[in-house]
């Protein structure tokens, strides 16, 4: 038998993850890749939520998780041509590196 | 223009016409007129061929035989109630695979006392071990074919010393694929080269369960069958990637560089040929959509997505993009010996190289299989009076024409520049797909008449030829003169 | 619906997707990185389809193994310096330990939330279909400005992209 609860802690789990993958790396596609789990893990939550949910009809889990990867995937576009950009630039993607603005 | 030869200049008098023999010598030497271009059986043969021929014959007269004995000997020893299964199936050969598989299952549940869980078990693993078979037969035949008709185009004999007509030329390759050496390059990453051919034989072998291959023939009934092939296609850029990374080669990596790219961009078009067709029968099912395509107008005219303005622009877009997806000719710059030695594929060997191989046919017996699915209707027969013979029968005859089709075109078709590749992809096909939409919903809403075909005609003609001229190179034509004086 | 087979493939499917997503984390090479998370994006396809909602499940395959994670191994070998080697893409030992940690912490919030609600605890399943029919009908219904949202970000970011990869000049790369 499985239980919400046990979707929504793999979920958790993968939301650590992609967060630890963000504090910890400096990379910036390593950020980047943490940021998709993450998507991913809330993904999983929405899903999760309209099959145990009290209305499965009206699909707003679904519809909800379709939007999101749309979004995840536009946004995954535009932030590997900026990593790209910035590399050309600076010949590096580690984030630490990008302190121009520092003053 | 031809002239009469005499007859002791045929090399062969039982097996070539003087006539034909005149002709080869006046090509060989150079001279006369050659519009009349030999076939290649009229090449000279050596006499111990026709010796060859009545062996041949002989052998498959035994092996008729020994089937036929072996179904004597089968039908006296099974029990009763199997029998009468087998006899059924041949009463209604239609639904043959199917009755035959019920009957087995329903004996072993009387008979053997079988639980329904392990019944079911029994039935996906006859459904799965059966479609492998059929398909891992159909890979070694085709790769068989393939070199013949190769052969044959290029005029050469092909493989002819193994067996009867090379016909167990694939078994001695397969033999020779598993003894080889398996040699993986110090700097490779180890396990993602192993992982690779796995990983693409998997969604292959995979989207064959899709498949409609005849009414109540189909392994799994999805409801989203079409999302599923597409969904797994994707998984085998993965696997490229992986074969061109793990082996750590430059040409390897460069090859997957190339394969990667071409095999998203052609996926666009892929992907709009067929949601023109999910948009007319408004499901994603293998299965609705040859229903949909059931049934024929003026009573011979089957009503196959194909005969339609916007299927047969689809049909075509999805055929020329399926030849990119699976790399093949004249796509084939991923593999393009003259430039990256072999792609991707440069650093495997033996059983891994053998591996990759297999899962380059399945996938292309499944991307035909797929279209003859979307646009040929299926399991549907050409014409009613053609409607005794099976339906799986119609469906695999569909696809292996189309695996035809597609070798003919790889032995015939040079390879295409990589700029033209990509501009091919993205200004032509992409276009007319999104024609070939505005096509099928215009034609949903006229309706199939003169009015439709006028309306959605116009759609896919006026894009076709507006693109053609906009890209076209402006270069003269060529014309080509093969030994003509 | 659930059995005891879909706990099976709970089970496995949870053991893939969080080793794969620790890989995708923890390992040293982004190249293996990305291949892990496209084996991660796969997981949570497969927890898509074991909730029921294979439509999502093979979209999520397609989008992502197919699209996204092959981008970013694109890009991975794009900005790959022959001379940094092997980098170790960590921020040394103390900063990787504190962001670990507060992963963890987050983690553990998480974990005694859910523990402790308790409609989560009494959630029965329901048994919904997610037809494609039902989910073309609501997009194109009471979804409808959100579809139509999501075709102006994506031709934004199509845009976007483009324009990004050309020059600074305006002529695209060669």
């Amino acid at each position: 038998m499985i239980t919400l609860e046990s979707f929504l802690l793999v979920s958790a789990l993968l939301f650590a993850l992609g967060l630890a993958a963000v504090l910890t790396r400096r990379n910036a596609i390593m950020i980047l890749i943490g940021i998709e789990l993450m998507l991913s893990a809330a993904n999983l939550n929405f899903v999760a939520f309209w099959r145990f949910g009290a209305n499965p009809e009206a699909l707003t889990g679904v519809l909800f998780v379709l939007f999101s990867i749309a979004v995840a995937a536009a946004e995954a576009a535009v932030g590997l041509a900026l990593i790209i950009m910035i590399y050309r630039h600076y010949r590096s993607i580690n984030p630490l590196k990008f302190n121009v603005l520092n003053g | 223009m031809i002239r009469k030869a005499e007859d002791s200049e045929c090399p062969q008098p039982g097996t070539c016409s003087p006539a034909r023999a005149a002709v080869e010598d006046r090509c060989l030497a150079g001279i006369g007129s050659s519009r009349v271009y030999p076939a290649r059986r009229s090449l000279p043969q050596r006499e111990e061929s026709r010796l060859g021929g009545m062996r041949q014959g002989m052998l498959v007269g035994t092996v008729v035989l020994v089937l036929l004995a072996a179904a004597a000997v089968l039908y006296t020893i099974a029990p009763e109630s199997l029998t009468a299964v087998a006899w059924d199936a041949m009463r209604n050969p239609d639904q043959a695979p199917v009755l035959l598989k019920h009957g087995f299952l329903d004996y072993l549940a009387t008979a053997w006392g079988l639980s329904p869980t392990a019944i079911e078990h029994v039935s996906i693993q006859i459904t799965i071990s059966s479609l492998l078979a059929f398909f891992c037969l159909l890979f070694a035949l085709t790769s068989l074919v393939e070199r013949k008709v190769f052969a044959r185009i290029q005029n050469r004999y092909g493989p002819n010393r193994v067996g009867p007509w090379g016909l167990f030329q694939p078994i001695a390759d397969g033999i020779k694929m598993l003894t080889k050496e398996d040699i993986v390059p110090r700097n490779a990453d180890k396990v993602v080269h192993l992982l690779a051919p796995v990983v693409m034989l998997v969604p292959a072998l995979i989207v064959l369960a899709i498949l409609p291959y005849g009414p109540g023939m189909v392994p799994i009934e999805l409801e989203v069958g079409i999302l599923l092939f597409f969904a797994l296609g994707a998984v085998t850029e993965v696997a490229v990637f992986m074969a061109g990374w793990g082996s750590s080669n430059k040409y390897s990596l460069l090859g997957a560089m190339r394969a990667i790219a071409q095999m998203i961009s052609y996926e666009m078009p892929l992907i709009l040929a067929a949601i023109a067709v999910v948009m007319m029968t408004g499901s994603l099912s293998p299965v609705a959509i040859v229903e949909s395509q059931e049934g024929y107008s003026m009573g011979f005219v089957p009503d196959w997505f194909v005969l339609t303005p916007w299927g047969i622009v689809g049909f075509i877009i999805f055929f020329i993009a399926a030849q990119a997806e699976s790399n093949r000719s004249p796509f084939d710059l991923p593999e393009g010996e003259s430039e990256l030695v072999a792609g991707h594929l440069t650093e495997y060997s033996g059983f891994k190289y053998a591996v990759f191989f297999m899962a380059e046919y399945i996938g292309l017996f499944a991307i035909s299989g797929l279209a003859a699915t979307l646009f040929l209707g299926g399991w549907h027969a050409p014409l009613p009076v053609l409607d005794f013979i099976p339906g799986y029968v119609w469906f695999i005859v569909k696809l292996y024409a189309l695996v035809l089709l597609a070798i003919w075109i790889r032995g015939t078709v040079p390879r295409i520049r990589g700029d033209q590749l990509m501009g091919f992809a993205w200004k032509f096909m992409t276009p007319m797909g999104f024609a070939t939409i505005a096509a099928a919903a215009t034609w949903h809403y006229a309706g199939p008449g003169p009015v439709g075909w006028l309306i959605a005609g116009a759609l896919v003609l006026i894009p076709f030829l507006l693109l053609s001229r906009v890209f076209s190179t402006r270069y003269p034509v060529r014309t080509y003169r093969y030994s003509e004086r | 619906m659930i059995t005891d087979a879909a706990f099976i493939a709970f089970a496995v499917l949870g053991i893939v997707t969080l080793g794969a997503t620790l890989g995708a984390v923890a390992m040293r090479d982004p190249v293996h990185c990305g291949l892990a998370l496209a084996l991660a994006f796969c997981g949570v396809g497969g927890f898509y389809i074991l909730l029921g909602a294979e439509f999502l499940g093979f979209i999520q395959l397609l989008v992502y193994v197919g699209a996204v994670a092959v981008l970013i191994m694109f890009v991975i070998l794009l900005t790959r310096r022959p001379d940094s080697g092997q980098d170790t893409n960590s921020r040394g030992f103390w900063s990787a330990l504190a962001g670990s940690g507060v992963a963890l912490g987050v983690f553990a919030v998480l974990a005694v939330a859910i523990s402790r609600s308790p409609s989560i605890q009494t959630a029965t399943p329901a048994d919904p279909e997610a037809s494609i029919a039902a989910i073309g009908r609501m997009l194109v219904s009471s979804h409808l400005l959100p579809l139509k949202m999501i075709g102006v970000l994506l031709t934004v970011a199509l845009i976007g992209g483009v324009l990004g990869a050309m020059q600074e000049g305006g002529k695209l790369e060669r």
